[in-house]
């Protein structure tokens, strides 16, 4: 509905600015835009299949913490990473005065290294915290992997490096494209990082011909060209994924080989590394500059306190639609599976449902409004009340941030869906259970992990929600986003450290409840 | 089993946490009470907002909205919420008059206190407080008169650090070149500006103070209130270092006057409580709400004869506004945007 909305606002302007755009804006913004997407892309993949292969194939120190911690960065939302390491990195951060120091300068301007407000820069700070995407799908593929494929590899004559790139990873290669694909549309979707990193993508276009142009319909027309990105990549996805034939009924896993000694230890901060600097780094500072305001003036203030309330609150709206929803799709998906009569229609909803994703927030909120704020109205007209029932009340908030998020679960549950043979809700029926049971009995119990893990990311998502919350909420309605926007907006970002923090905290909540599901799944 | 639990009471917790906020954010529209839709920082304008409640025991509710308040009161239509529009730049206060989603307000205070060039001719907005875009110089530079002119010149090259050229303040101040010399000239003298730039242009004003700091440019374009908060900032903090280390310096166009920029108010045109809104926009250009603004924001008051902030006295001082007036300078604001693409500005 959103899309649709924006395609009408789209319509609602001539094309006379195009000239404009296609001579100065669009070839480098393309440029800009593709260059961030695929160094992004390689980026996540070597550090996601990376660190998933290492914490699988091999035995060594801190593996079991690392095999979770790898997954925190998936808390860090990407505007706060970007302000943390811009200021850790700055000429006056601690890290270049400490090598001006131990280079004997003593003023920045005799020595600086190059800065983080770049293209480069960009990709290297939005792959650090978007990794997690593919980790989180390949591990998930290589733990389910059948160590027999692996093992006849090696007695063929296969090295371990062969193996990999010739069995497992071919294997895990319906995983690796859900997870750059997630990572590259919430690439797609970033503001904050990219235009905090003076990087032009088609994104901050779309923002800045709105907003210093007043040209919503021309906007619009933009982000129409975006979801053809957007269709890039998600036909990537499917093709990725179209090729994947195996199903196993042996679940005898993988096992680790042990590295010991000082190549164990390497191992292990090689991969520790994008933890640090995606997760750890990021939060120290974050601490460091909310322990200085910690002297001051009650920090935990009530306003704070609220927001906090709110952020979960929102999160777990929105969680609850997002899984409601899901669960009817793949009941459907399951019945035109099952009857092979709509697979088509199937693929229509899913690819739809998947737009909101990628679309920037703050352009699906705007589509969203015009349609919600009729039936808004019309509903108050109805109940004879004054003003904006479902508004004010948040639930058109919730309900923007469900379509926005819909897609990681919708995504995860096809893919849940792909694993169970058909075989199973053959031999369900033959011994008499109908579409009902069989769905309950059958499906519901496999997609549960599925089901868990999409829902514990959206969550996390939810809780980083900043442009549609901005938009959409409620009077006096703040969430921790909103207060460190504020903070960010006034242009005292570091005073915002507090809710900056609470916001990383609380997201590695769910993130934490996530890699526990997983442990549990795992044995 | 035992996995099965969690989410189930998970979710059932979650629903009836639901149910219970969206009860409780409902009983807004009591009675007394002023909505206000704003796009300026809501902690900035707490203080005055706090002692108008005190004095008058009206409560606002505040929605802070950064883009797109346009769009959401257009779309709220008739059932809107929003009593009082508050925003920080003229073009976009000019944007809502001319959408229609105010009205005028007929209030002798109001036209005697704030000036002519600085509210709409048929009273459908008006301003609240100016700010000034100074220049930020290292404190080393002898740099004393200077112009909007100059910052293209070729003496300053690899030297001039600058927020994006899409940022509203920004625009307002190229659609005021284009207002005192014309687009071709504007157009040039943008190019010698991008060819200084010592880095993207992009981040804050409080950005321009850092990056000199740091080493990365001299000097660059800022609005005049931040150097109050960077100077009244804790001792040792980051901000007033950033603020110790620079000077700032008033400058002019060519033709004489400084680029101000407005923060000001429209009523509703659907507001429930219109005679409200206009006693909270009475409220704020009275004597003593004028002078929060300059002393809590170190803004420049709109109300004659108010005195300024100390540090705002002592760096900058009082400033002769650009005579060509801010309904002028908006009409180019545009051709300012297409300008800053055409030169690409930002990559």
């Amino acid at each position: 509905m959103p899309v649709v909305a924006l395609i009408w606002q789209a319509t609602q302007a001539d094309f006379s600015h195009w000239d404009n755009l296609v001579t100065f804006v669009l070839p480098s913004v393309l440029k800009n835009t593709v260059l961030l997407l695929a160094g992004v892309a390689v980026i996540v993949g070597v550090i996601g299949v990376g660190s998933a292969w290492a914490v699988t194939a091999w035995d060594f120190p801190v593996r079991k913490i690392l095999s979770w911690a790898l997954l925190l960065p998936l808390a860090m939302p990407t505007y706060i990473v970007a302000f943390a390491w811009l200021d850790l990195l700055h000429p006056i951060g601690p890290l270049q005065t400490f090598i001006r120091l131990l280079l004997g300068f003593d003023s920045p301007r005799q020595f600086r290294l190059p800065d983080l407000r770049s293209l480069p820069g960009a990709i290297i700070l939005l792959g650090l915290v978007l990794y997690p995407y593919v980790y989180l799908t390949t591990r998930a593929m290589f733990i389910s992997q059948p160590a027999h494929l692996l093992e006849a590899a090696r007695t063929l004559g296969c090295s371990a490096a062969g193996t990999f790139f010739r069995v497992a990873l071919p294997m895990a290669r319906p995983a690796l494209a859900v997870g750059i694909s997630l990572a590259l549309l919430e690439t797609l979707n970033d503001i904050g990082a990219s235009e905090f990193l003076g990087v032009q993508t088609l994104t901050v276009t779309v923002y800045t011909t709105w907003i210093s142009r007043s040209d919503l319909a021309a906007a619009a027309q933009i982000a129409c060209m975006m979801l053809m990105f957007i269709f890039c990549i998600l036909t990537l996805e499917f093709y990725g994924r179209k090729k994947q034939g195996f199903s196993s009924r042996s679940l005898r896993e993988i096992q680790p080989t042990a590295i010991r000694g000082w190549r164990g230890w390497l191992l292990a901060s090689v991969i520790a590394l994008p933890v640090i600097l995606g997760f750890v780094a990021p939060v120290i500072f974050l601490a460091w500059e909310s322990m200085k305001r910690f002297g001051e003036e009650n920090p935990l203030s009530p306003a704070l306190l609220s927001a906090l309330q709110n952020t979960l609150l929102l999160a777990a709206g929105t969680t609850l639609v997002v899984v409601c929803v899901s669960l009817l799709v793949a009941w459907s998906a399951r019945h035109s599976a099952a009857d092979n009569a709509l697979p088509g229609f199937r693929r229509g909803v899913m690819r739809l449902a998947s737009l909101g994703y990628a679309v920037p927030g703050t352009i699906l909120a705007i589509g969203f409004l015009t349609p919600a704020m009729a039936v808004d109205r019309w509903l108050a007209d109805l109940l004879e009340v004054r003003g904006l029932p479902l508004m004010s009340a948040g639930v058109l908030l919730v309900i923007c941030c469900a379509m926005r998020f819909q897609a990681i679960a919708i995504g995860a549950l096809d893919s849940g869906l792909s694993r169970i043979p058909p075989s199973l809700e053959q031999a369900s029926r033959l011994l008499g259970e109908n579409g009902a049971g069989t769905f309950a009995r059958i499906h519901l119990p496999l997609l549960r992990p599925a089901l868990v893990s999409s829902a514990l990311l959206v969550f996390a998502d939810a809780m980083k929600e900043l442009p549609t919350t901005l938009l959409l909420r409620p009077v006096n309605f703040e969430t921790l986003a909103t207060l460190l926007y504020a903070e960010a907006a006034r242009g005292t970002y570091e005073e915002g450290a507090i809710a900056a923090l609470m916001i990383v905290l609380a997201g590695t909540l769910p993130v934490i409840l996530l890699v526990r599901h997983q442990m549990t799944r795992t044995g | 089993m035992n996995e099965f639990v969690l989410p189930r009471t998970g979710l059932r917790r979650i629903t009836l946490a639901s149910a219970l906020v969206f009860s409780v954010s409902l009983p807004v529209f009591a009675q007394d009470s002023l909505t206000l839709y704003t796009t300026r920082e809501p902690g900035l304008i707490q203080p005055l907002l706090d002692s108008w409640t005190q004095s008058s025991g009206v409560k606002v509710n505040t929605v802070y909205i950064k883009d797109g308040m346009l769009e959401r009161v257009k779309a709220e239509g008739k059932n809107s919420p929003a009593d009082l529009l508050m925003t920080v730049d003229a073009g976009n206060l000019i944007d809502l008059v001319e959408a229609g989603v105010t009205q005028p307000v007929d209030s002798a205070m109001l036209k005697t206190a704030i000036p002519a060039n600085l509210r709409g001719e048929d009273n459908q907005w008006f301003a609240l407080s100016m700010r000034a875009r100074v220049l930020y110089a290292d404190k080393s530079l002898p740099i004393d008169n200077w112009h909007y002119e100059q910052l293209s010149s070729p003496e300053y090259k690899g030297k001039v650090c600058i927020r994006s050229g899409q940022h509203p303040y920004n625009t307002a101040l190229i659609a005021a070149m284009i207002a005192h010399h014309g687009e071709a000239k504007t157009e040039e003298w943008l190019r010698g500006v991008k060819a200084n730039l010592a880095r993207k242009a992009t981040g804050g004003d409080r950005d321009v103070a850092r990056d000199i700091l740091g080493g990365i440019c001299d000097i660059g374009l800022a609005n005049s209130y931040y150097i109050g908060h960077m100077k009244n900032a804790k001792e040792g903090s980051d901000a007033r270092k950033w603020g110790d280390a620079i000077k700032v310096v008033k400058p002019t166009f060519e033709q004489g006057g400084t680029h101000v920029n407005i923060s000001g108010a429209a009523v509703a045109r659907f507001a429930p409580n219109k005679a409200e809104a206009v006693k909270l926009m009475e409220y704020l250009v009275s004597a003593p709400a004028q002078q929060l603004y300059a002393q809590a924001n170190f803004e420049y008051p709109v109300l004659k004869g108010v005195q300024l902030d100390p540090v705002i006295s002592a760096t900058i001082g009082e400033i002769d506004v650009d005579k060509v007036p801010l309904t002028e300078i908006v009409k180019y604001r545009k051709q300012a945007s297409l300008l800053v693409d055409k030169v690409g500005f930002d990559q």
